[in-house]
C-alpha cells in the first residue's frame, strides 16, 4: 500500500503540485490582498497561466507517447468535433433568427452572446460560474445514468425533491446552525443528496425489477415531484405573505469559500462550484478507475453480456440511478441554499433538469466534458442576460440550445462527416499534396504581412 | 348542490379536458405503433397552439368571419403546423437514426422558447390574447333532456371536431389495410419490410399524423381552457403520454384513461363546490398527482403483459433481418 502511494506521488508529482498550487492561489492567497487590485490581477493571471500551461504540457506528453496518432481514429476527438459542429449550427441558427427579427442589431447582439461570461469582466464571469453549478450537477446526473444505458429524464423531479429537502432543513433545523454554521449547510445539502438519490432509485428499481421504461417513469415522477413540492411547501414551510417558502437560516446559506475575493463584483458567486468540481472528480474516478464503474459501463454497453460475465446487472442499474439522483439532488440543494432565492408552490417544472440533458450531451456524457459544457451554457445564459440591453429577449438562448441538442441528436451523421473530412486531409498529407510544415510557415508569413 | 347539479356541472368540464388528452394520446399511439417514440408531443402541442392562437387572434381582429369558422381555421392551422414541426422529429429518428428521446427533448425545449421569443416580438408580451369565447349551443340537440344539457349546451365546436377526428383516426388505424401496415412497422419492421412495405414512408406517416393530432390538440386546449396562450399547455402533452401508457396503447382504454385523468384535473379545481369532496379537506395537488402515480403503479404491475409496440424506439436497421 505504502509503495503504491509512493509510486502514485512519484508518477503524478506534476499534476499534484499543479492542483495544490491552484488550490492555494484560488482559496487561500486572495484574502490577504483584498485592497490590492494589481496583486489580485496577477493571481488571476497565474491561475489562468498554470491551467493553460498544464493543458499544453499534457498535450505535448500525449504527442510524444503517441507518435502515430491519427485524428480520424480517435473516438474522443471525433466526438468533440461533432459537439463543436452542433454548437456552431445552433449559434448560426440564432444569428439567422436575430437577422430576421432585428437586422440592425443582430451582429452586435450575436457578439454579446459569444462573449457571454466576459461581458462585464469578473462580475459576469463569477455570475456565470454561479449559474452553471446546478447545470453541471444535473448534467452529471444525466451523463452518469447515460453511461449505464439509462436516460434519466427524471432529473428534474430529483432536483425538485432535493431542493425542497435542502430548504426544509435550512428553515427548520436551525439548532444545528447554532452548533456550527458549516455543519448546518452541509447537513442540508446532504439531505438534498439523499432524497434526490431515493427519488432516483424509484425508476431504477422499476427498470431493473419490473422492466418499466425509465423515461416514462421519470416523466411521471417529475410531475409527482412538482405537485408534491407545492403541497409540502404549503404544509410545512409556507410564507403566506409572499406566497413562497420561508427564508432559510443564515447558517444554511452556501458559504462563499473565499471566492468573493477573486470575483469581488459578482454578487452571486459562492462555494457551489467547489461542490460541483468535487462531484466531477468523484464521478470521473468511479467511472474510469474502479471495478464498479467498469461494471456500470459494461451494463450500459450490453446488459446481457455483462450478466453473462457474472455482473449483477439489476443491482448496477439501481446503483447508477441512485448516484444519478444524488447528483441531481445536490443540484437542487445548491440552487436554493442561497439567500434571496425561494421555492414557490407554482406547479412549474424546474427547467434546470432538462437543460442538464443538453449539457450532458454536449459534454459527451463524461464528467469533465459536462463541467466544460456547463460553464459554456452558463456563459450563453449570461450572454442572454446582457442581450436584453438590445431589443432581444433572452429566450433566444433557449432556442439556440434546443437547436444544439437537435443537432447533436444527429450525432452519428456529424461524426461520419468529421471522420470523412479528417481522413481526406490525412490522405492528402500522406500523398504529400499538403505539406503541413510549409502551410504553417505560409500562415505565419501571411500574418506578419 | 344536489347530485344531478354536480353531474351537470362537472361532466362538460371533464369532456372538455378529456378530448384534447385522448386526441393527443391517439397521436402518440400512431407514432408508437409505427415504431417511433414521440415524447415531443408537448412541444408539438405548444407549437400548434401557438400558431393556432396567432391565427385566431389575427382573424378576430382583422376579419368578420363567424367565430365558429375562425375556430375551425385555427384548428386546421394548428394541425398543419403540428405536421411540419413533427417532420423534424421524423427526420432525426427515421433518416438519421438518432436517439428518439433526445430529438423529442430538443423539440420540447424549442417550442416554448420559440413561442415566447416570437410572441414578445409581435405583442410585446409573451401572451397571445384570444378575444372571443368559443362556447356555443347547438340548435335542436340542446333541447334533448339531460343529454342536451350535458353535451350540447355551452359546448365547444372543437370538442365535436376532436371526437369526430378521433373516431376517423381509430377506424383508419384498425380497420384499413394501410393501418395494419403501419402497425406492423412498430411490431416487426424487418418482417414488414420483407413483404414489400416501405418502413421509412409509413413511419413518416405515423409521426406526421401524431403531429397533426397533437397540434390540433394544442389548439383545442387553448380554445377550451383559457383566454390567452401563454407559451404552455400545462403539461398536457406529457399527461397525454401518461394517458397513452395508462390506456395500454389501446384506443378504447385511452378514452377511459383520458376521462379518468380529465376527471382528476377537474375535481382538483372544483372540489370546493362539491360537498362530499370538500369535506375530505384534501389539497388540490393530491388530485393532480393521482393520475401520474396511478400510471406508475399500473406500469409496475402490468408491464409484463404490456401491449407496447415491440419495435418502438428502435431505429430501423434492415441488416437485422
Amino acid at each position: 500500500m505504502q509503495n503504491k502511494l509512493k509510486n502514485f506521488f512519484l508518477n503524478n508529482w506534476i499534476g499534484i503540485s499543479v492542483g495544490l498550487s491552484l488550490f492555494i492561489l484560488i482559496f487561500i492567497l486572495p484574502q490577504f490582498f483584498v485592497d490590492n487590485t494589481s496583486i489580485l490581477m496577477s493571481i488571476r493571471g497565474l491561475i489562468a497561466g498554470i491551467t493553460v500551461a498544464y493543458i499544453i504540457y499534457k498535450f505535448i506528453i500525449f504527442k510524444k507517447e503517441n507518435p502515430t496518432f491519427k485524428p480520424s481514429e480517435s473516438v474522443l476527438l471525433v466526438d468533440i468535433a461533432g459537439s463543436l459542429i452542433a454548437i456552431v449550427i445552433g449559434l448560426l441558427f440564432g444569428l439567422i433568427l436575430m437577422l430576421i427579427v432585428n437586422p440592425g442589431q443582430a451582429f452586435q447582439g450575436f457578439s454579446i452572446i459569444i462573449i457571454g461570461g466576459f461581458n462585464r469582466g469578473f462580475k459576469s464571469f463569477g455570475d456565470m460560474i454561479y449559474f452553471s453549478v446546478p447545470l453541471v450537477l444535473s448534467g452529471l446526473s444525466i451523463a452518469f445514468a447515460f453511461k449505464t444505458g439509462l436516460f434519466n429524464i427524471g432529473a428534474t423531479g430529483q432536483l425538485t425533491m432535493g431542493a425542497f429537502t435542502a430548504v426544509f432543513i435550512g428553515v427548520k433545523w436551525g439548532a444545528i446552525g447554532e452548533l456550527s454554521p458549516f455543519l448546518h449547510w452541509f447537513v442540508a445539502l446532504f439531505g438534498a443528496m439523499i432524497i434526490g438519490a431515493l427519488w432516483g432509485a424509484i425508476p431504477g428499481f422499476l427498470k431493473a425489477y419490473r422492466n418499466v421504461n425509465e423515461v416514462v417513469t421519470g416523466i411521471m415522477l417529475n410531475y409527482v415531484a412538482m405537485y408534491l413540492n407545492s403541497l409540502l411547501i404549503i404544509s410545512y414551510i409556507y410564507n403566506r405573505d409572499y406566497a413562497r417558502a420561508l427564508d432559510i437560516k443564515d447558517t444554511a446559506v452556501t458559504p462563499l469559500m473565499n471566492l468573493q475575493y477573486l470575483f469581488p463584483d459578482s454578487t452571486s458567486i459562492n462555494g457551489g462550484i467547489v461542490v460541483a468540481v468535487v462531484v466531477v472528480i468523484i464521478l470521473h474516478v468511479i467511472l474510469n478507475k474502479t471495478t464498479f464503474g467498469y461494471e456500470l459501463k459494461a451494463v450500459g454497453y450490453n446488459r446481457d453480456a455483462s450478466k453473462y460475465a457474472g455482473m449483477n446487472a439489476k443491482r448496477n442499474i439501481v446503483y447508477a440511478m441512485v448516484i444519478s439522483g444524488a447528483s441531481a439532488g445536490l443540484a437542487g440543494g445548491l440552487m436554493y441554499l442561497v439567500a434571496g432565492k425561494y421555492l414557490q408552490p407554482v406547479n412549474m417544472l424546474i427547467p434546470e433538469g432538462f437543460t442538464g440533458i443538453a449539457i450532458s450531451l454536449l459534454g459527451l456524457n463524461t464528467p469533465f466534458g459536462t463541467l466544460i459544457a456547463g460553464l459554456f451554457y452558463g456563459s450563453l445564459e449570461q450572454g442572454g442576460y446582457y442581450l436584453q440591453l438590445l431589443n432581444f429577449t433572452p429566450e433566444i438562448i433557449d432556442v439556440i440550445i434546443a437547436v444544439i441538442i437537435y443537432a447533436s441528436a444527429l450525432g452519428l451523421f456529424l461524426q461520419k462527416f468529421v471522420i470523412r473530412t479528417l481522413k481526406k486531409r490525412e490522405m492528402l498529407v500522406e500523398q504529400g499534396l499538403i505539406d503541413t510544415e510549409k502551410e504553417k510557415q505560409k500562415n505565419i508569413e501571411g500574418s506578419d504581412k | 348542490m344536489s347530485f344531478a347539479d354536480i353531474i351537470y356541472f362537472i361532466l362538460p368540464l371533464v369532456i372538455a379536458s378529456a378530448v384534447p388528452l385522448s386526441l393527443v394520446a391517439l397521436g402518440g399511439l400512431f407514432s408508437e405503433r409505427s415504431g417511433v417514440v414521440n415524447i415531443a408531443l408537448e412541444g408539438i402541442m405548444i407549437m400548434g397552439a401557438f400558431v393556432g392562437a396567432l391565427t385566431i387572434n389575427y382573424l378576430e381582429l382583422n376579419t368578420h368571419l363567424p367565430i365558429q369558422l375562425i375556430a375551425i381555421i385555427g384548428l386546421t392551422i394548428g394541425a398543419i403546423i403540428g405536421v411540419l414541426f413533427s417532420l423534424f422529429h421524423a427526420f432525426a429518428s427515421i433518416n438519421m437514426k438518432a436517439n428518439q428521446v433526445i430529438s423529442g427533448t430538443a423539440l420540447n425545449m424549442f417550442a416554448p422558447a420559440f413561442a415566447i421569443f416570437t410572441a414578445r416580438i409581435i405583442f410585446g408580451t409573451q401572451r397571445v390574447p384570444i378575444e372571443n369565447s368559443y362556447l356555443m349551443n347547438i340548435p335542436i340537440l340542446q333541447d334533448i333532456p339531460i343529454i342536451g344539457d350535458i353535451f350540447f349546451k355551452g359546448a365547444y365546436i372543437s370538442t365535436f371536431i376532436g371526437i369526430i377526428i378521433f373516431i376517423i383516426a381509430v377506424i383508419v388505424l384498425y380497420k384499413t389495410k394501410q393501418g395494419l401496415r403501419l402497425r406492423s412497422c412498430g411490431e416487426n419492421p424487418q418482417a414488414a419490410d420483407s413483404l414489400g412495405i416501405n418502413i421509412y414512408k409509413l413511419r413518416y406517416v405515423g409521426v406526421m399524423v401524431s403531429g397533426a393530432l397533437a397540434g390540433m390538440g394544442g389548439v383545442i386546449f387553448v380554445l377550451s381552457f383559457s383566454t390567452n396562450f401563454n407559451a404552455s399547455v400545462a403539461g398536457f402533452g406529457f399527461l397525454a403520454l401518461a394517458v397513452l401508457i395508462f390506456g395500454n396503447w389501446n384506443p378504447k382504454r385511452i378514452i377511459m384513461a383520458a376521462l379518468f385523468f380529465g376527471f382528476m384535473r377537474v375535481i382538483s379545481s372544483t372540489k370546493a363546490v362539491i360537498p362530499f369532496l370538500n369535506d375530505l379537506h384534501l389539497e388540490d395537488e393530491i388530485y393532480l398527482m393521482l393520475p401520474y402515480i396511478a400510471t406508475i403503479i399500473v406500469l409496475a404491475f402490468v408491464s409484463k403483459n404490456s401491449a407496447a409496440p415491440l419495435a418502438a424506439g428502435e431505429p430501423y436497421d434492415s441488416g437485422k433481418r
